[in-house]
């Protein structure tokens, strides 16, 4: 004796929010049904297990119908098979492509290939979210970034368009698909400190003022994107090397820098004698942009050349944000140092990501 | 040449990638009528073509018009091979012919495959010009409204109740047919899908001519079934009321002035208004009208040799073709007409038309199929349903009525034995909005009131003491006057208990009323109702021909009557007195018979309380024995109490006559029900054996009786918030809020094999009972609510399967608001009810005046009359009320313009949207599909296909309706689904058949407010929450 065929089908989609993350984070029906009785449903709605499990099996089924039209949002409002409220469809998209923060870090900046995919149980195990979830995520990322590949203009907008995603939602797919396009390292062990949303704070500031986009705002909107770093700044980048080769023009650098600090920190002295260094580190890492295999340490290089030496001298967040202030401010002052836009472009975005990434 | 048909192919979107390597695909449609064909250019490599075609016209009779159905056919061009079909649209033009319905078809509607589902949508633009045809041997019968709805529609007032209407048509079925052999299942299906278009365009075609002979203008109640015989072919059938409605202005301004100049026009339309309806009138002068309602039972006393006569045939049990009694025949002969049968489908009413209820009247048959030789006489199976009708007929007479009202009919079909049903209430009508047809001998009997009346008079005057004073009804409240018997009291068709009426004190009411209809919106109701169900499985054995159709008869009234014990059982337990909205199915399997009875029950204040139930044991000298029994009285005493306090049933002042004695005496007994509801003498015999004087009391030693014992205590109770009734109201709950939420739920259940009958009752009322949770689980959020029109259908669709079906709306109401509010409400909408009334009364009067002058009947000319009539008519009304109209052009452009979101469209079983008012019918929706698949695994098994296939369906049905320019689909029903697996092979099949009305409605709230912004604002908000 067993029920053969169970269905509910009502004129509006009824899909309970609780059993579409149990969906989401790659249940199966039989452990959704135990998280819910758990959850206590069953006693505030005098339901019985078998009610429970029939509820779950056709609410996972709901969805899994639901899912191809998920994967292009954009069809959720004009399809005619479903009818759910606007603010239920925006619902699901938003949990749809809603990730997991301690997943993303996992793929942040590999490749969305098939490789990567098939390493997805590795991840799995790792972070304890099950294979299921991990794939629709890795999916996810896939789907926005081929999407978005083909588009011109800006990304986050972009994003926003094609998968109605909420603005923070798609900044954050614009950090992924950023990433995931300059293959930046972000697994190595000097960088698991740093969370998702420091990246993908960083790659706002990338995407905001070195790509090709950042400058296209102004001029030719067509051709451009925000995907790929502006070339001809990069090319400009090298000519910041002055700042360390001219050993006059470092002195002065150095003395400049120095007397503004002076008195204004307990780490004067550190600072001092650090100096040099810190600057050899972010002129060297401007001057090798341009490579694109260096691009992708950029985030490696500026922990090691960096974030570490001020952090061994005990620098405080305020020490660095002084310091950098001071650091790029005085480039200006310097007679024969010519690149100003160049090193402004560039030390404003050095200085955010920098102080964002500065914490334990 | 009377019709040109016009339609535009805008776009198309979604669609299907049909060719592989480019991922796109080349597509064109094909759009054909009848016989002609015309072609869109292909819009080559775009899944979003945008054809923009020009205007294809085709000049048809409207006689096609009413048949066919537009067929469109979207396909994938292919240089080297065969063009690739993609999917079909069919559309009904129907309410495109009626002048007060839709104007035009415009929208996006999907394109199915009967393989594939859905495959993306198509935009199209469809209109009809109509010319006026005055041709009186035409075959069409445009401009003949229907309506699903079993009441008069919202926006209409009914003029004139003809009566009922039926027609049938056969054919082949194609999936049997010898080319089904070499065809794909793709070419079988569309061909059984056109067919079925066909049929019922034809079937509703008939319909209109029979209404338009009636001089009706409307089909009210159309109920219209399909039978697949199998082998022996395809039967289409349908029911209705025909009706003279009027369009009632939706605007207060126009509506206090209405053109008086349209109701009496609608007299002269309608030629059988014979000068003899002046009769009628004057029923409604005091003392004539009341004498009219005696006579019915002044009638009842010629009826027993009639009753005797019907039960003598061998009744509903009959063999094949089992004849007629002679008597019945000679009397049918004469005038075998459909007038013949005073059947109205309605199960509601305009007040003042139902006067008394007599209880439920039901015939059943069983027939064995055969081939139907001459589809173009289908001359069996309008005799079977004929003598169906017959049977109900002297039904209603035995109890002293002279109607039937809450028909409707029914099959059953396992193999080559099809179990037919009809059901009904034998009810007692107010002569107001009928007509005298010449041939109509019931009426006529009724109208005969002077002799019948002094015969009766002597007899009634004794029975009613010197009370039965002749004015006396008319003081009546409507409240209790329909529950007071029409049958002679001394003459009483079956045992009942008789008491005088608890409300006016003045009549006598039975102690149990059983019925099909709805309640009455004036009734007098304590407490709240419930849904209440009877479940039954017999197992039987395997037989063929006519040996298992013998054994089908035989057992059918065991069934109906345990079916029927439960249900009083159940009545009893739950502290009620009254059913309404019985509806009982009986359904045939290889190996089992399946019956499930449901009923909303509640307690009419006007009828006596219902003693409790008593249980009593054969061998009172055990002690133990009688603890055990008394444990058990205990419980049912406490559910007894516990129920009347959930249901809040507190009937005033009586009670303490009752109370304190649960325990009821001996003759608080009803065989009401039974002894009226089966025919077969079998049954009576059946009933002394069973009944042992006391129905209410209940022996344990019989095995029958402890099961009945535990089903009663068995059946859960409703969690806390949740209310559940079959009917389209619920009683005690006004208040609704606008949420609605219509929904279907399909269950299939495998059993084991050999299984006791008990067993299998336990099976199947568990089957029932989780369903039932399962829904209340599910529709948690909207508490508090109650489950309307809650409508389960069985099947056995194979040995050891039942399935279950179950479609109803889930309406949350406002517990907060005072009561008082309530009642205002409903006092407010009684007050409307009377003053509507009157307006009704007053027409009637006018026209009544108006035809008495020319009977057209007899000339020719009336009935092309008719049709002009009708027409400009009905355009007259179109212009006196242009704001509705403005208000669905608008809906419509908003539509069109706001493009990519899809407008919500509400479904509703019931006839009404809470909240709102229909301003509009657009027509009816009545679609048939099939669905098949030979992966079945991999659209997730029978549950994945099905779900889809019934999301598919609403889908479908609204896009429909969306495209009409409504934005809902009241009285929505799922009439059909079949279901048939064959998992080893992968496959399965499904048909569903689905029909309602689709209407434009606005917010009540919106209404009010008349300025023109608000107009604006309403067509935005009517539209629904739609998507950005």
């Amino acid at each position: 004796m067993s029920v053969e065929l169970d269905v509910f089908v009502g004129n509006t989609t009824i899909m309970d929010k609780e059993v579409y993350q149990l969906w989401l984070n790659g249940y199966t029906v039989n452990d959704a049904v135990k998280v819910r009785i758990e959850g206590g449903v069953m006693e505030e709605c005098e339901a019985s297990a078998e009610v429970l499990l029939s509820d779950t099996m056709d609410q996972y089924r709901t969805f899994q119908m639901c899912e191809r039209l998920l994967h292009h949002p954009a069809k959720l409002a004009n399809q005619l098979l479903f009818q759910i409220p606007p603010d239920r469809q925006a619902m699901l998209i938003e949990r749809y492509y809603a990730f997991d923060d301690s997943f993303v870090r996992e793929v942040l900046g590999k490749k969305l290939s098939k490789g990567t995919k098939k390493d997805l149980d590795d991840v799995s195990i790792k972070t304890g979210i099950t294979l299921k979830s991990c794939r629709r995520q890795f999916d996810n990322f896939k789907r926005v970034f081929k999407v978005v590949e083909e588009l011109k203009g800006p990304l986050v907008e972009n994003i926003r368009q094609h998968f109605l995603l909420p603005d923070q939602l798609a900044r954050d797919y614009a950090a992924i698909v950023f990433f995931a396009n300059h293959r930046f390292e972000t697994g190595k062990k000097k960088l698991q400190y740093l969370t998702f949303q420091d990246f993908a704070f960083c790659a706002g500031q990338l995407i905001n003022n070195w790509t090709v986009g950042a400058v296209g705002k102004t001029n030719n909107m067509m051709e451009d994107m925000d995907v790929d770093l502006d070339k001809e700044f990069l090319q400009d980048l090298k000519d910041l090397k002055i700042l360390i080769t001219d050993k006059d023009l470092l002195d002065q650098h150095k003395n400049l820098v120095c007397t503004a600090l002076r008195g204004k920190t307990n780490v004067f002295n550190e600072m001092e004698a650090n100096f040099k260094n810190l600057s050899r580190g972010l002129v060297n890492i401007a001057a090798k942009l341009i490579n694109a295999k260096d691009v992708r340490d950029f985030f490696i290089d500026l922990v090691e050349k960096f974030i570490e030496p001020c952090r061994s001298d005990k620098l405080t967040s305020i020490d660095v944000n002084l310091y950098l202030t001071h650091y790029t401010n005085s480039a200006h002052i310097l007679d024969t140092f010519k690149h100003h836009a160049v090193w402004t472009r560039y030390m404003g975005v050095i200085k955010s990501c920098i102080l964002r990434m500065y914490h334990d | 040449m009377p019709g040109k048909l016009k339609a535009k192919i805008v776009a198309g979107r979604h669609l299907p990638v049909m060719d592989r390597a480019s991922d796109l695909t080349d597509a064109f449609v094909e759009v054909k009528f009848g016989n002609t064909t015309f072609k869109t250019d292909v819009y080559p490599k775009s899944l979003n073509p945008q054809w923009n075609s020009e205007w294809f016209k085709f000049e048809v009779d409207d006689e096609d018009l009413q048949d066919e159905p537009l067929q469109i056919t979207v396909l994938d061009h292919d240089t080297y091979s065969a063009n690739d079909a993609i999917g079909k649209v069919y559309i009904d033009i129907d309410p495109l012919l009626c002048s007060e319905a839709a104007t035009v078809i415009s929208g996006w509607l999907p394109i199915y495959d009967t393989i594939h589902g859905i495959r993306g949508e198509i935009n199209v633009l469809v209109k009809v010009d109509l010319f006026n045809d005055l041709n009186r041997f035409r075959q069409s019968s445009c401009g003949v409204k229907f309506f699903c709805t079993t009441s008069i529609p919202r926006c209409y007032r009914a003029v004139m109740v003809h009566g009922f209407v039926e027609e049938l048509v056969v054919n082949e079925d194609p999936e049997y047919q010898w080319i089904d052999r070499i065809r794909t299942p793709r070419a079988s299906n569309e061909a059984r899908q056109r067919l079925i278009f066909l049929m019922s365009g034809e079937l509703q075609r008939k319909i209109g001519l029979k209404v338009l002979e009636m001089g009706g203008n409307a089909v009210v109640g159309y109920l219209q079934c399909f039978d697949l015989e199998g082998e022996s072919g395809l039967v289409v059938r349908a029911i209705g009321t025909a009706c003279t409605l009027e369009k009632i202005s939706t605007f207060p301004a126009t509506a206090t002035h209405p053109n008086n100049s349209s109701p009496s026009k609608d007299m002269k339309d309608s030629p059988q208004a014979a000068p003899s309806t002046l009769g009628c009138r004057s029923t409604h002068s005091s003392p004539v009208h009341s004498a009219s309602s005696r006579l019915s039972q002044g009638f009842s006393v010629s009826v027993p040799t009639l009753l005797f006569a019907g039960m003598g045939s061998g009744g509903s049990a009959g063999k094949e073709a089992g004849p007629l009694k002679a008597l019945l025949r000679q009397q049918t002969q004469s005038a075998l007409e459909q007038r013949e049968y005073p059947f109205f489908t309605l199960t509601a009413f305009p007040p003042g038309f139902l006067l008394h209820v007599g209880g439920v009247v039901s015939a059943r048959s069983v027939k064995l199929l055969d081939r139907i030789h001459n589809p173009d006489e289908p001359e069996t199976r309008d005799a079977w349903w004929e003598e169906i009708r017959q049977e109900i007929k002297s039904h209603a007479k035995a109890l002293g009525c002279h109607a039937v009202v809450g028909y409707s009919e029914s099959t059953s079909i396992c193999e080559e034995v099809c179990i037919l049903s009809a059901s009904g209430t034998a009810a007692v009508l107010s002569s107001r909005f009928m007509q005298d047809g010449p041939l109509d001998t019931e009426h006529r009997l009724s109208r005969q009131p002077l002799c019948v009346f002094s015969t009766g008079s002597e007899r009634v005057e004794g029975d009613m003491g010197s009370s039965a004073s002749l004015g006396f009804e008319e003081v009546v409240s409507p409240g209790c006057g329909f529950c007071h018997i029409p049958y002679d009291e001394l003459n009483i068709p079956f045992p009942a208990q008789l008491t005088y009426c608890y409300c006016c004190r003045r009549y006598k009411v039975p102690d149990v009323l059983f019925t099909t209809i709805d309640l009455p919106t004036e009734a007098n109701v304590t407490g709240k109702g419930c849904l209440i169900q009877a479940r039954l499985c017999r197992t039987k054995k395997k037989a063929q021909g006519e040996g298992n159709a013998t054994a089908i008869s035989s057992l059918l009234p065991f069934l109906e009557y345990e079916l029927h014990t439960q249900l009083m059982n159940k009545l009893k337990l739950r502290g009620m007195n009254a059913l309404f909205g019985l509806r009982i199915q009986i359904s045939v399997g290889e190996t089992m018979l399946l019956g499930l009875a449901s009923a909303t029950g509640v307690y009419l204040t006007a009828l006596p309380s219902p003693g409790g139930i008593q249980i009593a044991g054969k061998t009172p000298s055990d002690i133990t024995y009688e603890q055990h029994i008394s444990t058990m009285q205990k419980k049912i005493n406490d559910t007894i109490d516990k129920n009347k306090e959930l249901y809040e049933i507190n009937p005033p002042e009586v009670v303490e006559e009752i109370i304190g004695s649960p325990i009821p005496e001996p003759r608080q007994r009803s065989r009401l029900f039974r002894s009226h509801s089966e025919s077969s003498d079998e049954v009576s015999e059946l009933d002394l054996s069973h009944g042992k004087k006391d129905a209410f009391v209940l022996e344990i030693d019989d095995t029958d009786a402890v099961e009945d014992i535990h089903a009663l205590l068995t059946d859960s109770p409703t969690p806390a918030g949740f209310y559940s009734c079959n009917t389209e109201i619920m009683p005690g709950i006004q208040n609704w809020t606008s949420a609605i939420q219509m929904f279907t739920s399909v269950r299939v259940f495998r059993l084991n094999a050999n299984l006791t009958n008990q067993g299998l009752n336990k099976i199947f009322s568990d089957l029932c009972e989780n369903l039932l949770k399962s829904l209340y689980f599910k529709l948690r959020s909207m508490v508090p609510c109650c489950l309307c029109h809650l409508n389960f259908t069985v099947a056995i669709p194979e040995d050891e399967l039942i399935q279950v079906a179950v479609t109803a709306v889930a309406m949350s109401f406002d517990k907060e608001q005072p009561l008082e509010n309530g009642k205002q409400s409903g006092e407010k909408t009684l007050i409307k009810a009377i003053t509507e009334n009157d307006e009704q009364l007053q027409f009637n009067l006018e026209l009544n005046a108006e035809t008495s002058s020319h009977n057209p009947l007899s000339s020719p000319k009336g009935l092309s009359e008719v049709g002009s009539h009708l027409s400009a008519r009905a355009s007259s009304l179109e212009k006196a009320s242009p704001l509705p109209e403005g208000r669905s052009r608008s809906l419509r452009s908003n539509r069109s313009y706001s493009g990519s979101s899809v407008a919500v469209v509400k479904m509703t079983p019931l006839s009404f949207i809470p909240g709102a008012k229909i301003i509009k019918y657009l027509g009816i929706i009545n679609m048939f599909f099939i669905r098949e698949t030979s992966s079945l695994r991999e659209e997730g098994g029978v549950s994945g296909f099905l779900h889809t296939f019934i999301a598919e369906v609403f889908a479908m049905v609204r896009a429909h309706v969306a495209a009409l320019g409504g934005n809902a689909v009241v009285s929505y029903s799922m009439k059909e689904c079949v279901f048939m697996e064959n998992p080893n092979k992968n496959q399965a099949q499904c048909l569903i058949n689905v029909s309602g009305d689709a209407v434009i409605f606005v917010r009540e709230s919106e209404l009010e407010s008349t300025s023109v912004q608000t107009q604006s604002a309403t067509t935005h908000t009517s539209n629904g929450g739609e998507g950005t």
